[in-house]
């Protein structure tokens, strides 16, 4: 029974991309089938971010350790649908004219803010093997921790995208907020006892 | 103005309703199993958000669209590819009923449209309250065939019935002090539910230079495609200015007054970093956040459409001689 949750998530995981392929093929997309396709998979990228980033506080709450075994895949869907994102961006938005993306990226805070959001899925991305988890040792703790910093600057890609409501937007990042928040609240408590600090992020 | 009222056309005609239904349930069935892939509770509204919901086209408005009759024929036009109805009408920024694309389809059957008052006033001398009648039927109807380009950077191009606005304005006997020419749209949030949110201070107001007023481009647009205008589109009586982003272009108007002064307007009220008083398509101008250079002359994937000065309406140019547009963004 087990065994089927990962292909299940992973089934899972790929039907928004079935989804908008289908909605694309088919027309039955909005008039603006490209702006479709980058907030979806802008929307979906953030979405299992802060799933991968919810497993440890569950993990520690519930007490599933099981739950450790799907973090990877969320965090691999995510810098998936990052991907295809950002290539839509630079495919329909931009239509590959890269002087404009570089103008783009040192003009428009909420530009950079999805760039470094991005550059930093891409170390985590390559170091997601299980080779790289055993050569890395504790150091793979460390540069994972990156992912906070993607999270937080994906979230404020997402603020400053928005023309006039917020209210979406920030949803996501007070979910952030205490995804984070929850682990500094748990770090606190560690601290007066150095010795016992668990490796569990 | 001849509106026949065509009972006799029915929502079907338009598109038929029940491709729409399947549809609209494919995407929900698909959409509601996609939701589910986000561990639980961790999709914040996953159902209510814009992106998600631009997938599932809503059901078209019940309401059966008026023929519109003794209308000129492409008194401006173009050779390029006219949208279609359903792109059209199914596409809009209207925040009054929602901030997705498709809420205004949606949502904006609710704003009823009958009966209709314009009030003109300010600097003029023949202030009035017209019925939507009284104001249209003197004038002519004309099909003018425009681009429109958000700027949000996509275009369309929509074949509009109108009149000049310079035609109504002259009526009203416009004073010599009067330099600008201020609208007010529809405030009614009982039937237009964006209007209970804060995405914008209602009602929404827009504005203009006396003489981007009076320009023969500017039209006070009733139809579409030779039926009078969609809810969401701005029924019954929008403006269009076709050299500037389409947000300049207010939709159910209710007011239209003669000031001295340059009026407040409601995109650069809320931003003013970002949305300037003249909002003219300009390719060099870029918004803070993307460029203005290229547009999606939708429904194209690809922005491969440069955009150009003026939206391609060079005509207007002699109205901003010796202003530095950079400023007067
Ligand atoms: C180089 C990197 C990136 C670029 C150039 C980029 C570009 C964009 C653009 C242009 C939009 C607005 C699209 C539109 O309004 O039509 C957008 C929206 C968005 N992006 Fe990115 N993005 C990047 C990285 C990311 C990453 C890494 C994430 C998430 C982890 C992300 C999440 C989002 C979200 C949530 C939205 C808004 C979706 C919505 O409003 O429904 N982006 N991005």
């Amino acid at each position: 029974m087990r065994r089927l949750v990962k292909p299940l998530i992973g089934v899972l995981g790929v039907l928004p991309l079935v989804w908008l392929t289908f909605a694309v093929l088919t027309g039955r997309t909005s008039a603006n089938p490209a702006e479709d396709i980058i907030l979806t998979t802008g929307i979906w990228s953030l979405r299992f971010l802060l799933a991968s980033l919810a497993i440890t506080p569950l993990r520690r709450l519930t007490g599933w350790n099981v739950l450790i075994q799907y973090r990877r895949m969320l965090g691999l869907f995510a810098f998936f649908y990052a991907c295809v994102h950002l290539a839509g961006y630079l495919a329909f938005d931009r239509f590959f004219a890269f002087d404009e993306v570089f103008a783009d990226l040192a003009k428009r805070p909420f530009i950079t803010a999805g760039m470094v959001a991005f550059a930093l899925m891409v170390p985590l991305a390559i170091t997601s093997t299980r080779g790289w988890i055993r050569s890395l040792g504790r150091r793979w703790q460390l540069l994972h921790r990156l992912v906070y910093v993607s999270a937080i600057a994906a979230v404020i890609h997402y603020l400053w995208k928005v023309k006039a409501d917020s209210t979406l937007p920030l949803r996501y990042a007070l979910l952030l907020a205490v995804l984070l928040g929850l682990r500094l609240w748990w770090l606190r408590r560690r601290l007066p006892r150095p010795a016992a600090a668990a490796p569990a992020r | 103005m001849l509106i026949r009222r065509a009972s006799d056309i029915r929502s079907s005609d338009v598109t038929d309703e029940r491709t729409y239904l399947q549809r609209r349930d494919l995407i929900r069935l698909a959409g509601g199993i996609a939701c589910a892939t986000a561990v639980g509770t961790l999709v914040p509204g996953c159902s209510e958000h814009p992106a998600a919901e631009s997938l599932a086209p809503a059901a078209p408005a019940a309401a059966a669209q008026a023929t519109l009759e003794n209308v000129r024929p492409a008194v401006v036009s173009t050779d390029e590819k006219q949208n279609t109805f359903e792109e059209i009408t199914s596409y809009n920024n209207f925040y009054e009923f929602g901030l997705g694309k498709n809420d205004p389809q949606r949502y904006a059957g609710a704003m009823r449209t009958s009966p209709w008052s314009v009030k003109i006033d300010g600097l003029c001398n023949k202030p009035a309250n017209y019925q939507l009648e009284d104001l249209v039927r003197p004038h002519a109807l004309e099909e003018r065939i425009y681009r429109l380009r958000c700027v949000e950077a996509w275009s369309m191009v929509i074949p509009w019935v109108g009149i000049p606005l310079s035609a109504v304005l002259s009526r009203a006997e416009p004073q010599g002090k009067a330099a600008f020419v201020e609208f007010t749209t529809l405030h009614r949030p009982s039937e237009m539910r964006g209007q209970s949110g804060t995405a914008l201070e209602w009602p929404y107001r827009e504005g203009l230079r006396l003489d981007e007023a009076m320009h023969p481009l500017t039209i006070l647009a009733v139809g579409l495609y030779g039926r009078t205008l969609m809810n969401q589109n701005g029924a019954p009586l929008r403006l269009v200015v076709p050299w500037k982003y389409g947000f300049k272009s207010i939709k159910s108007i209710v007011r239209i007054r003669f000031v001295e002064r340059q009026p407040a307007t409601s995109w650069s009220m809320s931003n003013p970093a970002e949305y300037g008083f003249y909002s003219n398509v300009n390719p060099e101008v870029d918004h803070p956040r993307w460029s203005q250079s290229r547009e999606k002359r939708l429904p194209a994937l690809f922005a491969s459409t440069r955009t150009r000065m003026f939206n391609g309406y060079d005509e207007v140019a002699s109205l901003y001689a010796g202003m530095d547009l950079r400023k007067h963004y």
